[in-house]
């Protein structure tokens, strides 16, 4: 088993700090929801695990060593990233954005390979979007852009994943898929790390729950015993009803149901 | 086409010559006019291969900045190097160097002046989007060294020194020697091949900084390496033919529209489009009229309505 852990972290901009004291840890074979309001830092926080950004104090470390003793193609052959925007300026066909989460895989000098082809049709095939394989990516909706996202990170072949709202700006069936998909890695063994708007998902995933609130890593546990109506109150300032949908029901979990 | 546009380009000018004597000429040895060996040989082709390296990588360096900046409307001035090159070259002519030294000074300014923007931007940029930064940097050392150049054109002599700034400024191949391209092939292969070598990675670079990182690829130092080979490449090539724009920004743009943005594809795809497009402005260049048409003009001329053409050709394909 692998960990990604954070120790005494202080993170944020120089002469800025946006985020104190975390201690957190994130295993392989689980999934942790970071929730919080716009601004709150959740972006911030996965800048700081993926290296991009330098932690002002405290530590970082993937499997006991500081990531900054990590060089770059060895730390993205563990950990996978899939942000939350994206601009592309040039027209990458999907098969050459999915080839590029084989990067950390070759040479310094290297291009992608028929072993490396192979890997990416078979991403393309588990989620379901072989049929995008000659498109533009450009031209693709914002779901398929994700979904072909997703194949990239796979193709990474990471133990750990790092989500950015992967469900921003999808449709609510396309938002299910990507949930069901996260479900599916976890059984895979990843290690997931996903910032999400909505507290469902949550509890879609049976997922742990890190609650990131003024500056700090308010609350953390599972997702059953921390999402209540009160913090729900707290961290987005409207009144929600958590209420179990019941045991006969076929979705027998909690869920969040706010009072308009 | 390459070899048929320079074959073609062999036969023209003022010594007539078809292409089946120059195809006898070439595989037999055997000529049918005793001036035929030197028109060819001392002429026209170090005039013809100085057009296709000179095109083909000002288009490579011009490809790998667009992928490196993620912008497909930049090209090898972006840091400077012309302004800069133009600069040295005109402050040599204005002291009187000799040809290999207004050389020396347009390649050694040119690559000053990148250096400089990398370094302000360094200096100010530190908590900065580094690429915007890096831009902003280039364009103040670019305005800087402009500024130099018309300083120069102003002091020169009226006469004799300024007709010469002025010349140079336009670029030209007319007096490109095999000398020449011996000294400076070397230096443009030296940072041809890493670029090709880093061709995938420039590919990975287009999703930006923090994925590209993400996706395992150094950034910082992939930017610095291919900063410094295209501007290599680019001072080495401006300083034997003066400054030469609109071909770096064009021809990728045309590469891209018959290849596609994979660097593996584009970057032999813009060297062969860059050459082919060279010399058969060049030809235009030196044989439309009696008088030679200066380079720089006849590529604006032809260059900026071709753009115009890219474009509205690529909006329907929306890169």
């Amino acid at each position: 088993m692998m960990k990604l852990e954070i120790k005494d972290g202080v993170f944020g901009y120089p002469n800025k700090a946006i985020l104190s004291d975390i201690n957190f840890e994130l295993n392989t074979g689980e999934i942790v929801c970071v929730l919080g309001k716009n601004g709150a830092g959740k972006t911030t926080l996965f800048k700081s695990m993926l290296g991009v950004l330098k932690p002002l104090s405290g530590s970082i470390l993937l499997n006991g060593k500081p990531i900054e003793h990590w060089n770059r193609p060895q730390f993205a052959r563990l950990v996978g990233y899939i942000p939350q925007a994206r601009s592309l300026p040039f027209p990458f066909t999907v098969m050459d954005v999915v080839l590029f989460g084989r990067t950390a895989h070759m040479s310094a000098f290297g291009s992608p390979g028929k072993k490396d082809r192979i890997l990416a049709e078979e991403c393309l095939e588990l989620l379901n979007i072989t049929h995008l394989k000659n498109r533009t990516f450009t031209q693709l909706s914002g779901g398929e852009q994700q979904l072909v996202i997703i194949a990239r990170a796979l193709a990474q072949q990471p133990s750990f994943l790092v989500m950015d709202e992967p469900t921003s700006s999808l449709d609510f069936g396309n938002q299910i898929k990507i949930i069901r998909q996260v479900n599916a890695l976890r059984n895979n063994s990843l290690g997931i790390i996903m910032a999400t708007h909505s507290p469902d998902h949550a509890f879609m995933c049976d997922a742990r729950v890190a609650i990131v609130h003024e500056g700090k890593m308010w609350k953390t546990g599972n997702a059953n015993d921390i999402i209540s109506e009160e913090i729900l109150k707290e961290v987005y300032g409207v009144d929600v009803k958590v209420r179990s949908l019941g045991d006969k029901s076929e979705c027998n979990r909690l869920v969040c149901v706010p009072t308009v | 086409m390459l070899i048929a546009s320079v074959l073609f380009s062999a036969c023209l000018g003022r010594y007539p010559l078809s292409v089946s004597d120059l195809l006898r000429y070439l595989f037999s040895g055997q000529s049918i006019d005793a001036a035929l060996p030197t028109v060819l040989l001392n002429v026209r082709l170090p005039r013809i291969v100085g057009a296709v390296i000179v095109g083909g990588v000002l288009a490579i360096a011009g490809a790998a900045y667009q992928g490196l900046f993620r912008n497909p409307m930049v090209s090898p001035d972006i840091l400077g190097v012309s302004s800069g090159a133009g600069f040295g070259a005109s402050l040599a002519i204005t002291l009187s160097f000799s040809l290999l030294g207004i050389q020396l000074m347009a390649f050694s300014f040119g690559l000053l002046s990148v250096f400089l923007a990398l370094f302000v931007s360094r200096i100010i940029g530190k908590n900065h989007d580094k690429i915007l930064m890096l831009v902003l940097s280039g364009m103040v050392t670019g305005a800087i060294f402009n500024a130099l150049i018309s300083l120069m054109k102003y002091i020169a002599d009226s006469d004799t020194k300024l007709p010469d700034i002025t010349f140079w400024l336009m670029g030209s191949l007319s007096s490109i020697t095999f000398d020449e391209l011996k000294v400076v092939l070397p230096l443009v292969l030296l940072g041809t091949v890493p670029i090709f070598l880093l061709g995938w990675k420039l590919n990975v670079l287009s999703f930006g900084d923090e994925e590209a990182k993400a996706l395992g690829v150094n950034t910082g130092r992939l930017r610095v390496i291919v900063i410094c080979c295209a501007s290599l490449i680019t001072a080495s090539v401006v300083c034997i033919a003066g400054l030469i724009g609109w071909v770096g920004l064009i021809v990728p743009h045309f590469a891209r529209f018959l290849v596609g943005p994979n660097h593996k594809y584009l970057l032999p795809a813009s060297f062969f489009s860059g050459s082919i497009f060279m010399l058969l402005v060049d030809d235009v260049a030196r044989s439309a009229t009696s008088l030679e048409i200066p380079l720089g003009i006849l590529i604006s001329l032809i260059g900026a309505p071709l753009f115009l053409v890219f474009l509205s050709k690529s909006t329907k394909k929306s890169w």
